[in-house]
């Protein structure tokens, strides 16, 4: 927690648009940013590579061919006789596609949020639940499930995680700026870390008012994909929003990241940038949460392996987490239906799973780089 | 029915094999050796010798004199003491025993119990069905005794907790009576059911969905109607309670759905069929969704019988039709 709360100097050096840095003369880049088109275009095979895999294999044996071949029928102006079953149609688009394109959704939104946060608080440990989002959609998806009897779960679990994510962070935003006038990121962060342990605390008490329903909120807690063509339809809009607003504000995250006097100095508004991608990254944040639950760890494994692998730019960055966390996640919900299928394990431990080893990995390397 | 305390049952369940449950009869020597035993048969329940000893799920336990100020920390036990007789003698329940509607409900928990509650109500006789953060040990060094009384992981392990609680409580021949009564119930009903079927059917706990496996209690019952569980393909890995894949469940589409979800999570045949791809069940089709009651599904008392009925008849109109 303390890691979070100093304002980062760990990132890697970004490489910053070589015209904005002529003037504030300083570090010039190694290379010049930009888009990658060799490496964004097998990032995109590899998404289809993986969404495909996906779809052919399930707990339910379908006959890849057919499968295949279903699947090509369900594409617009095509047409192909598969030989399934009515019920292997169904199962394959309306639970196995649905299915693979909301992980693929929710991971792109996560990584493409845990970038926009990192970016904003120039903190290589941020993370899309850094204020308070999470814990608000904890809160009120466990009031929901507390409350009632699940009879409206479609709609309302989404509405009340949603609106829990959004109000936990705009809670932190309005306590970081009561409580440090001009403070900066640190209090930001702080103030998230105190909103998330109020919540969190709320949360448990209500949890223990109906210890039947414990299952539930564990279960909504660990994530689930599973949510059908409705959930699909829902998240879109605000997913496209939300990453159409972050993947422009890239170039002006660059130049943040050499430091706000500096980038003050470039003539850009801090304040206002910060406050864009903050607001758009928590939009991204709240979509997911709405209809998968908490999944960890995508939202900062991915941004890093990113990094990592082309760069440090958020031209780049943000681009690439939203096709890695898509790939992350798909493959992880892949694993977390088939591993000991036909059981399931919830998505949530199959992140951490790959997650945490990483996470420990990316501490370690940032504080290499400090010393 | 939530595997919360599904979890608690399979770590209990152990336990329980291991202590048995001979009380009754150890109990049955114990007042033959102190009173006529015509004699015991003819007398009031206050007529039952005491101290008796009671093998619970935590060890022999003593039980000095008939107690007359019981509190049940578990709504299984509350409806066992309530059928055997013993209710006039239960000063609180917990505040998830619904059951019968006479029993004096209480703010009391037996998840997060509290024994500066629990001994305010002035107990001779606490009844539990897990030990969770201790309690059973503070209350023993309080002098108030404690039987815990897990849930049950097969049909005879609820009838002796029915004996068990019959014997602690001085109401023996009731006990006996109860639990005879059950066995040759549910004994008749799985005889009459029609069994040349190979039916198969699936049991939710939630739209998860959980499932439970054969060798749950609950699986254990439509074991005895000759049911095969779809849930039994998961590996043994996911625990008696395995999380399935929806695709799973759709593609075996199982003769008969069993829902144990219809009190907590407002599920029904017209919910199931809105889930994505489920509609085409056959079950749903052919409207053989059983709405069974959360509790009656998940409480291995007295009502097991109820919930026996439910399913012989569900399994009867399936076969017949």
């Amino acid at each position: 927690m303390t890691d979070l709360s100093r304002p980062s100097t760990g990132s890697s050096s970004p490489e910053v648009a070589p015209g904005l840095l002529r003037t504030a003369g300083r570090r010039l880049p190694r290379r010049t940013a930009g888009p990658r088109p060799f490496v964004t275009l097998a990032a995109c095979l590899l998404l289809l590579a993986s969404m495909l895999a996906a779809l052919l294999v399930g707990a339910a044996d379908i006959a890849p061919r057919g499968a295949a071949l279903q699947l090509l029928d369900w594409l617009p102006f095509v047409s192909a006789d598969s030989g399934l079953a009515p019920v292997e149609r169904a199962l394959l688009l309306e639970l196995r596609l649905p299915r693979v394109l909301l992980a693929a959704i929710v991971g792109g939104l996560l990584a493409c949020a845990g970038a926009g946060y990192q970016g904003v608080f120039r903190n290589p440990l941020a993370d899309p639940y850094l204020l308070g989002a999470a814990a608000g959609a904890g809160l009120t998806t466990t009031a929901v499930i507390v409350f009632t009897t699940g009879e409206g779960d479609t709609l309302l679990v989404p509405g009340a995680a949603f609106a829990g994510a959004i109000g936990g962070v705009l809670l932190a935003y309005a306590l970081g700026n009561v409580a440090g006038r001009g403070g900066g990121t640190a209090t930001l962060v702080l103030a998230g870390v105190a909103v998330t342990s109020f919540l969190t605390a709320v949360q448990t008490f209500l949890q223990q008012l109906d210890v039947e329903e414990l299952q539930r909120v564990y279960g909504w807690i660990l994530g689930n994909v599973g949510g059908g063509w409705e959930q699909v339809r829902l998240i879109l809009p605000y997913a496209a929003v939300s990453v159409v607003v972050m993947l422009l504000y890239g170039r002006l995250l660059d130049v943040l990241s050499v430091g706000d006097d500096e980038a003050a100095s470039l003539g850009v508004n801090v304040a206002r940038v910060r406050l864009v991608v903050l607001l758009a990254a928590s939009l991204a944040t709240a979509s997911a949460v709405a209809v998968s639950g908490l999944i960890g760890f995508v939202g900062i494994v991915v941004p890093h392996v990113v990094r990592r692998l082309a760069g440090g730019s958020y031209r780049v960055v943000l681009p690439l987490s939203l096709v890695g966390g898509a790939v992350f996640l798909v493959l992880a919900d892949l694993a977390a239906r088939t591993v000991i299928a036909p059981a399931e394990l919830p998505i949530g431990v199959v992140t951490a799973f790959a997650g945490a080893p990483f996470f420990v990995a990316v501490l370690r390397l940032t504080r290499r780089v400090e010393t | 029915m939530r595997p919360v305390r599904i979890a608690l049952v399979g770590a209990l369940s152990g336990v329980l094999a291991l202590s048995g449950c001979a009380g009754s009869t150890e109990g049955a020597g114990n007042t033959g050796s102190t009173a006529d035993p015509s004699a015991t048969t003819a007398q009031s329940p206050q007529g039952a010798a005491f101290p008796v000893t009671v093998q619970a799920g935590n060890g022999p336990v003593v039980v000095q004199k008939r107690p007359e100020r019981i509190v049940s920390l578990s709504p299984t036990a509350t409806e066992n003491l309530f059928a055997v007789g013993a209710g006039p003698q239960v000063v609180a329940v917990d505040d998830q025993s619904n059951h019968p509607a006479q029993a004096p409900k209480t703010t009391l928990s037996g998840f997060k119990p509290n024994v500066e509650a629990i001994v305010a109500k002035k107990p001779d006789l606490v009844v539990l069905a897990n030990d969770i953060d201790g309690v059973v040990g503070k209350l023993g060094a309080l002098g108030v005794p404690v039987l815990v009384e897990p849930a049950a992981a097969k049909l005879d392990d609820a009838y002796d907790q029915i004996t068990d609680l019959g014997l602690a409580t001085g109401n023996v021949d009731r006990a006996e009576e109860v639990a005879d009564g059950m066995r040759k119930q549910i004994e008749a009903l799985a005889a009459e059911a029609p069994k040349d079927k190979k039916l198969t059917y699936y049991h939710e706990l939630d739209s998860t969905p959980y499932s439970a496996t054969s060798t749950t209690f609950i699986g254990q019952i439509y074991g005895l109607f000759g049911l095969t569980n779809i849930a039994d393909k998961a590996p043994d890995a996911a625990g008696g309670y395995p999380k399935l894949s929806a695709e799973f469940v759709v593609k075996a589409d199982p003769d008969i759905v069993f829902l144990a979800d219809t009190k907590c999570c407002g599920q029904s045949r017209e919910t199931l069929a809105k889930r994505p791809g489920w509609s085409g069940l056959s079950a749903i089709k052919k409207d053989r969704v059983v709405a069974l009651d959360d509790d009656l599904a998940s409480r291995w008392g007295p009502r097991v019988v109820d919930l026996v009925k439910q399913v012989g008849e569900a399994v009867r109109k399936t076969a017949t039709s």
